[in-house]
């Protein structure tokens, strides 16, 4: 087990990012001005009290919303200023999510679940499968394959979004309060899953948490606060993982 | 991209069952409706047809007096004469058969049977005018017609109560007391467009019908079959000129004898149940509308409930166009479904009531594909307002979504 991480080159850069949501006078700037570099291969986890900006943070490097302004470099191309559909397709090729509320479909089977990023890549039906089948053996769940998320634990669900989320093997994911909804045994698992891939699928994971016992898993940890970065700190001492 | 496509739709389609199902009843009955109306329609209006039909296809019966009748008081317009009808045979182009029809009734007696029947005396062109076809002998021959002589062609009900079911041709019998030979027995037709008995009949040639039961020389009325190649009303009213000119009638009086035109009877008759099939389907076509509106409710419903799930599919990378595809297909699907349900059950049920309804079933090719397309059509159009709806819904405030 490599108590050093491989930590590459800079996969992420946001340059004086603004966030202002409203216009006139309930204009209300969620972000003022936030300068972050993630390293390849990093886990981050991303802290601050509600408000501070965080979750904001995360929808602008999860492509889901744009910054007001600002620079957004993403594998070294600028991605600020992209197009609804080509954030969607930049979403599809390079990141995965893990939500609060684990945000399985209802009613549809753990591996259909997993297989939807590839249904929207438009892969066979049989590397379907395959690729669903590993990923969800990677989370330990392959033989819970037929089940819908009612029939699923809480930890399950969250394994299975993981497994949805790792199945296109991105460069980054990211992962909304996974612990959330979790009890800390559930959540320590949890945790432990995103550091193995984190370490042995080389993902870059970036998360969002308020509880330090999860950012303690992580390698880097910013702080948020009233829409600033108001410190980035080294985890020199992150917990042994076992594989 | 398409495949992947149908293929959400229908695993969202199974997903639902009883919903889906709930949202295409409205189709599955508007369809039902209208291809059962139509169906059922044509059925009818081919009943129609060939009921006219059998009257004779494109045949002018002339008859004495106004409208169908003789008319009520003051004195009776006169009958026609034999020389009308060469008349007609030589001053009339387009004309391929001129029948006379003197009528008479009386009973017909074999050995101990007897039967109350019709008795028409007309001449050999009487089977070009009239679709009769001849089960054994044959028709009157020039000097039988000629002569007036007592022979007999007879129609099936005629066969069945005198000689129930042996071969007749040859025979003898008697009607109103005139020994008859049998040369010629008829198919039978069936019932007439006006509830007769068609084969209830006995042909005789006119001259023996007029010595030996009217009594006079008058001909009640006169059959005339119209060339195909020529046009019914040209014909129509170069007949009617020429009547009036032989029965004197000023240019200021009315006719006194009326032309009843079996095509355009037919023509009209036809016509009438067509439209009352029109707008059968027309109010059908209604409910199918409704049925539209039915899927666009339950599609809108299930966008906003299924707003997470949309935000999920937008956050792990579908495009705007593959949402708006998923429930535009989804709901061309539901549609399409509905289309074939209610063509099913049209099927079977055109297939139960023509019967009862004593309509020949027709399968229309045409209104089903109408009414199957006309369902996907509404799928498409009452689909694409609750599918643009998914497809523009931010995928943040989705996600949020409760």
């Amino acid at each position: 087990m490599p108590s050093d991480i491989a930590i590459g080159d800079t996969l992420i850069s946001l340059r004086g990012i603004t966030k202002v949501f409203g216009e006139g006078a309930t204009a209300f700037a969620a972000l003022k001005g936030v300068d972050i570099d993630i390293q390849r291969g990093d886990f981050v986890a991303v802290m601050g009290p509600s408000g501070s900006g965080k979750s904001t943070t995360m929808n602008i490097l999860g492509c889901l919303d744009v910054p007001t302004e600002g620079q957004f470099l993403f594998r070294g191309h600028h991605v600020e200023n992209l197009e609804r559909d080509q954030r969607a397709l930049l979403r599809r090729r390079y990141l995965g999510f893990v939500f609060q509320g684990f945000n399985l479909l209802a009613r549809t089977t753990a591996l259909e679940n997993v297989e939807l990023p590839l249904v929207y890549r438009g892969e066979e039906k049989a590397a379907r499968r395959a690729a669903a089948m590993a990923a969800l053996d990677k989370v330990g769940l392959a033989d819970w394959w037929d089940h819908t998320p009612a029939e699923l634990s809480g930890g399950q669900q969250q394994r299975v979004a993981i497994a949805r989320a790792i199945v296109t093997s991105p460069d980054v994911l990211l992962a909304d309060e996974p612990t959330g909804n979790l009890d800390t045994e559930r959540s320590i698992e949890i945790m432990e899953l995103l550091t193995d891939l984190n370490r042995n699928a080389g993902i870059t994971v970036l998360m969002v948490t308020h509880e330090s016992e999860m950012a303690a898993f992580a390698h880097t940890i910013i702080h948020f606060r009233d829409g600033l970065v108001e410190k980035i700190t080294e985890n020199a001492k992150r917990p042994e993982v076992k594989a | 991209m398409w495949a992947t496509t149908f293929l959400l739709a229908v695993r969202e389609i199974r997903r639902h069952l009883l919903r889906s199902f709930l949202t295409i009843l409205g189709i599955v009955i508007g369809v039902w409706a209208v291809v059962t109306m139509v169906t059922l329609g044509n059925g009818a209006t081919a009943a129609v047809k060939e009921q006219i039909s059998s009257l004779g296809a494109n045949v002018l019966q002339v008859r004495p007096g106004q409208g169908f009748g003789r008319g009520g008081g003051g004195p009776q317009p006169p009958d026609f004469k034999i020389e009308d009808l060469d008349a007609i045979r030589t001053q009339i182009v387009g004309v391929t058969a001129v029948a006379p029809l003197v009528q008479s009734t009386g009973t017909a007696v074999f050995n101990a049977a007897n039967w109350s029947t019709t008795i028409n005396g007309t001449n050999r062109e009487y089977f070009i005018a009239q679709p009769w076809t001849f089960t054994g002998g044959r028709s009157f021959n020039a000097a039988e017609e000629q002569a007036g002589k007592a022979v007999c062609i007879i129609g099936n009900t005629v066969i069945n109560r005198l000689f129930r079911g042996t071969d007749a041709v040859g025979k003898r019998f008697r009607i109103k007391n005139i020994s008859c030979e049998i040369i010629g027995t008829l198919a039978p037709k069936g019932q007439g467009g006006f509830g007769n008995d068609q084969d209830d009949i006995v042909l005789m040639p006119y001259k023996a019908v007029q010595r030996r039961m009217t009594g006079n020389r008058d001909v009640r009325t006169i059959m005339v079959s119209v060339d195909a190649n020529f046009d019914s009303q040209q014909v129509q009213s170069a007949l009617r000129d020429l009547l009036r000119e032989r029965r004197h009638l000023n240019s200021d009086a009315d006719d006194d004898f009326n032309i009843f035109d079996t095509k355009q009877i037919s023509d009209t008759l036809s016509g009438t149940t067509q439209i009352l099939t029109s707008l059968l389907g027309a109010v059908a076509a209604v409910s199918l509308l409704v049925g539209g509106i039915g899927i666009m409710n339950i599609m809108l419903v299930s966008v906003t409930e299924r707003t997470r799930e949309i935000g999920i599919r937008l956050a792990i990378g579908a495009v705007a166009r593959e949402v708006l595809l998923q429930f535009l297909v989804e709901a061309v699907t539901l549609a399409c479904l509905g289309g074939l349900l209610g063509l099913l059950l049209a099927l079977i049920s055109t297939v139960i009531l023509a019967p009862v309804l004593q309509v020949p079933f027709i399968f229309d090719p045409k209104i089903n594909l109408i009414a199957f397309v006309f369902s996907a059509l509404i799928g498409v159009v009452f689909g694409y307002f609750p599918a643009r709806r998914a497809a523009s819904l931010n995928p943040i405030e989705a996600l949020r979504h409760e």
